[in-house]
């Protein structure tokens, strides 16, 4: 296993792990630009240009596009999140040429005028779909209500008003820049013969153009509000609570989600054996996330609206009892085997290595191998997670609650 | 590369299967026992779901909490659920793991303590798993597909009803394990960075004298559902369209399979295509082969906003009319690559592999090859495909539909 970089000359940036034993390869290009970089008029332009990028180039046109990356027998697809745009593929190693051929020149779209009218269908009925299954837009809800005016309160997908008002031409210019070189990176695992890999990228990137790009990077958000949406036809109760957390340069962060699998995992934590093993909900989870100059723990519970303001209260409890007490090293061993495990699993997927390799890198700017990264969660102590709970209290929050209830102190 | 399985039938009669990675680090199983929600009774619908709740509270040594700790810090990566024949385990972890994890998953299934004073906290988690349907459309319109297009009991979802889930209590758990939780018809499939005769022999020693007749199980009924729409109050509209088809155990399977991939498989696909790209009618189009024992069929899925529904039932509609009429060399060469990929792709996964090689011993009692199953894919032609599809074209199909207006369904579409 070997790490390589290299940085082209109009600020392109090449990564890779390279493994010579792998049975396959994978590539992408990670985009830094995501909802936090729109304004009111392109909210959901991220997201609607990630699609875009599908419907063809000078020399292909959107069916070429799809029938190429399916004649490579590629896995391939994209995402958009708060922070980045990501556009992959894994594919067998003697497509790879082909596959970085494809997925560098989708990176410079046509955006036509009439697959921008046939898409934006396609993303109204997108946001149909999560309006219409759990947790019904409140992750969403939560996210705007706990950073207010912090440029993490942005919806990814945008409201059905925004994406109607959108024009192509304010697309075309939040690409121009957006997709500066100097905000791309590509990165690379498996099989990767990287010399090979920068040659074409030259060949293909290096006439790339566009300037230096800013991303505006305050601190967290206030937290402390609570917003109730009465949706008297569902059936659960889902109540999402926000916490500010280590950003994602933060050392701290190990200990973030030492922590959050100590209190919330899916299985064995605290908010397991209390509501969800005892059947007092169907969910209830903690996790941690992190953002460029912030981060965040989310408390998730879903259950039946009769038991939902009493699961609440034994939250608030254990919370208390964790601030005042921390964990205990038996908690923490077990959280720290079962992370530990779960990523030297995770890396044995050659796609996997690649969200890792390009996530770290658009975050940090650092390679970590696995085991510096198994290394990492292994330091991490009880009297770590007893100071980031100082520091990160998990009362200081934000709540979004959707459900039948008509009032949530009732 | 390796494509060879061991294969091991104990006295007993469980199947013990083995697919030796030797450049992953990890080891997962699958594990099968023939206690599907098939056999729950008409009025305790859930019962093997229930039973699986209950089996995974408390085992041989150790308490429920002791048993999870236990698997947490060997790190093993788990999952259980029932499916209509079968309660299933799963389990990865670090091959180090493999022998522990192995003898804890032994004392579940053989040593359960099926606890009397956690009943009610199991009738709770069952009931959970109805509500989330109640608020989850897509899965509970293709929940009433299933329903709908197979006879009962193989429609059934494995959740069962708030209404069996009540009338269960401890001693139906009871029986239901005594009567289902048994080794003949039970598979163990494991696949990872594994020694067989070290296998075979940890195997042994845990699961030799597990003892237990082998499950009868009742004639389905004839088939007798009907199209059906769902009335649900919400923008989207739900579309579920199912026809016959072949199971996977019929020699002609792979025939079927190419004309479905056609169909569906990638972003070149016909439904893809013509209903998402060219329409621009919803996000998610599918369809897929649904396979049982004896029979199978297709199931398609589309979700979209409810003026848009009866549009795209209709292009729906005619493209599985169309498909009747046969697919191009073109389309055929790009799936044969997509597959192909996906099976080396799959080498990388313990997991998928364990999953897979004891799907195939369910279906086929035997396990496919690489090799073979590459041969299989470059045997496909058009010609054959189309021969098929000739004689078995799309039609006579049960529509099921979930929104806030029924759509008009005309089944005489040619």
């Amino acid at each position: 296993m070997q790490f390589l970089e290299h940085q082209l000359e109009n600020g392109l940036q090449v990564i890779a792990e390279c493994n010579p034993q792998a049975c396959c390869s994978a590539a992408g290009f990670f985009v830094r630009a995501g909802a936090r970089d729109e304004s009111d008029s392109l909210s959901g332009v991220s997201h609607f240009l990630e699609h875009m990028v599908f419907k063809g180039t000078e020399r292909r046109a959107a069916a070429d596009v799809n029938r190429e990356l399916d004649d490579m027998g590629a896995q391939s697809n994209a995402f958009t999140s708060e922070e980045q745009t990501v556009y992959y593929a894994a594919m067998l190693p003697e497509y790879l040429s082909q596959g970085i051929d494809l997925l560098a020149d989708i990176m410079r779209p046509s955006l036509r005028e009439e697959d921008f009218a046939m898409e934006k269908q396609v993303i109204l009925e997108e946001i149909a779909k999560y309006d219409d299954q759990p947790p019904y837009g409140a992750q969403e809800r939560v996210m705007a209500l706990h950073f207010g005016s912090h440029p993490l309160a942005r919806s990814v997908l945008g409201t059905c008003q925004s994406v109607e008002a959108l024009s192509r031409d304010q697309m075309a210019g939040y690409w121009q820049e957006r997709y500066s070189p100097s905000n791309m990176t590509l990165a690379a695992t498996g099989k990767i013969d990287f010399d090979a890999l920068v040659s074409q990228l030259e060949t293909l990137c290096g006439s790339w153009q566009g300037a230096d790009v800013e991303r505006a990077i305050p601190s967290g958000g206030e937290g402390g509000q609570l917003e109730q949406i009465h949706k008297p036809e569902a059936t659960q109760q889902y109540v999402l609570q926000l916490a500010n957390g280590p950003a994602a340069d933060d050392p701290r962060r190990f200990a973030a989600r030492v922590m959050a699998t100590v209190v919330g995992d899916e299985t064995g934590s605290r908010l397991f054996w209390e509501l969800v093993d005892s059947g007092e909900a169907e969910i209830a989870a903690l996790d941690s996330y992190e953002f460029e100059g912030t981060g965040i723990f989310m408390n998730y519970l879903c259950c039946t609206p009769e038991r939902a303001r009493q699961n609440m209260e034994t939250i608030d409890a254990m919370l208390a009892t964790l601030r005042q007490d921390g964990i205990r090293q038996e908690e923490l061993e077990q959280a720290q085997n079962k992370i530990c495990s779960q990523v030297v699993l995770g890396s044995e997927r050659t796609m996997n290595r690649l969200f890792s390799l390009g996530i770290n890198w658009m975050l940090r700017k650092n390679y970590m191998t696995v085991a510096e990264t198994v290394e990492s969660y292994s330091r991490v102590t009880c009297q770590d997670v007893a100071e980031l709970l100082e520091e990160f209290p998990l009362d200081r929050r934000s709540l979004v609650t959707v459900g039948p209830l008509s009032r949530w102190d009732e | 590369m390796n494509d060879h399985v061991h294969v091991h039938r104990f006295e007993n009669g469980l199947v013990l299967l083995a697919e030796p990675m030797d450049w992953v680090e990890s080891a997962a199983f699958t594990w099968l026992l023939p206690a599907g929600c098939r056999h729950d009774p008409a009025d305790q619908l859930g019962l093997a779901s229930f039973t699986c709740e209950m089996a995974q509270r408390g085992c041989g040594p150790w308490s429920n909490r002791q048993f999870v700790e236990r698997l947490d810090n060997l790190g093993i990566v788990r999952s259980a659920g029932v499916s209509l024949e079968h309660t299933r385990f799963g389990a990865a972890m670090p091959r180090q793991r493999l022998a522990e994890a192995l003898q804890a998953y032994s004392q579940l299934i053989w040593h359960p303590h099926l606890p009397a004073d956690q009943v009610e906290e199991s009738r709770q988690v069952c009931s959970h798993d109805i509500h989330s349907i109640q608020d989850a459309p897509a899965q509970q319109l293709m929940q009433a597909l299933r329903r709908q297009y197979y006879p009962e009991p193989l429609g059934r979802s494995s959740q069962g009803t708030l209404a069996g889930v009540e009338a269960i209590g401890h001693s139906q758990v009871s029986q239901f394990y005594q009567s289902h939780y048994h080794p003949d018809g039970s598979i163990l499939a494991v696949a990872g960075n594994i020694e067989w005769p070290e296998l075979l022999e940890e195997v042994g020693g845990l699961l030799e004298a597990w003892q237990g007749p082998a499950n009868d199980c009742p004639e389905p009924a004839e088939a007798t559902g009907e199209d059906l729409h769902i009335p649900h109050s919400s923008s989207q509209t739900h579309i579920g369209i199912a026809f016959d088809a072949i199971p996977y155990s019929h020699p002609d399977y792979f025939q079927l399979r190419g004309a479905i991939g056609v169909l569906s498989d990638g972003m070149s696909s016909r439904l893809f295509t013509e209903v998402r790209e060219n329409r621009g009618l919803c996000y998610a189009v599918q369809a897929s082969c649904s396979s049982l024992k004896d029979r199978g069929c297709v199931m398609t899925y589309a979700g979209t906003t409810t003026e848009r529904a009866q549009e795209t039932l209709d292009v729906t509609l005619q493209e599985l009319v169309r498909l009747g009429k046969g697919i191009e060399a073109e389309e055929l060469k790009r799936l044969q690559a997509r597959i192909k990929s996906a099976l080396i792709m799959q080498q990388e996964s313990s997991s998928a592999r364990s999953s897979s090689i004891t799907s195939d011993w369910y279906f086929l009692q035997r396990v496919y090859s690489l090799e073979e199953l590459n041969r299989i894919l470059d045997d496909l032609t058009c010609e054959s495909i189309n021969t098929y599809l000739a004689e078995n074209p799309p039609g006579d199909f049960r529509i099921v539909t979930l929104g806030e207006q029924p759509l008009e369904t005309p089944h005489a579409v040619s």
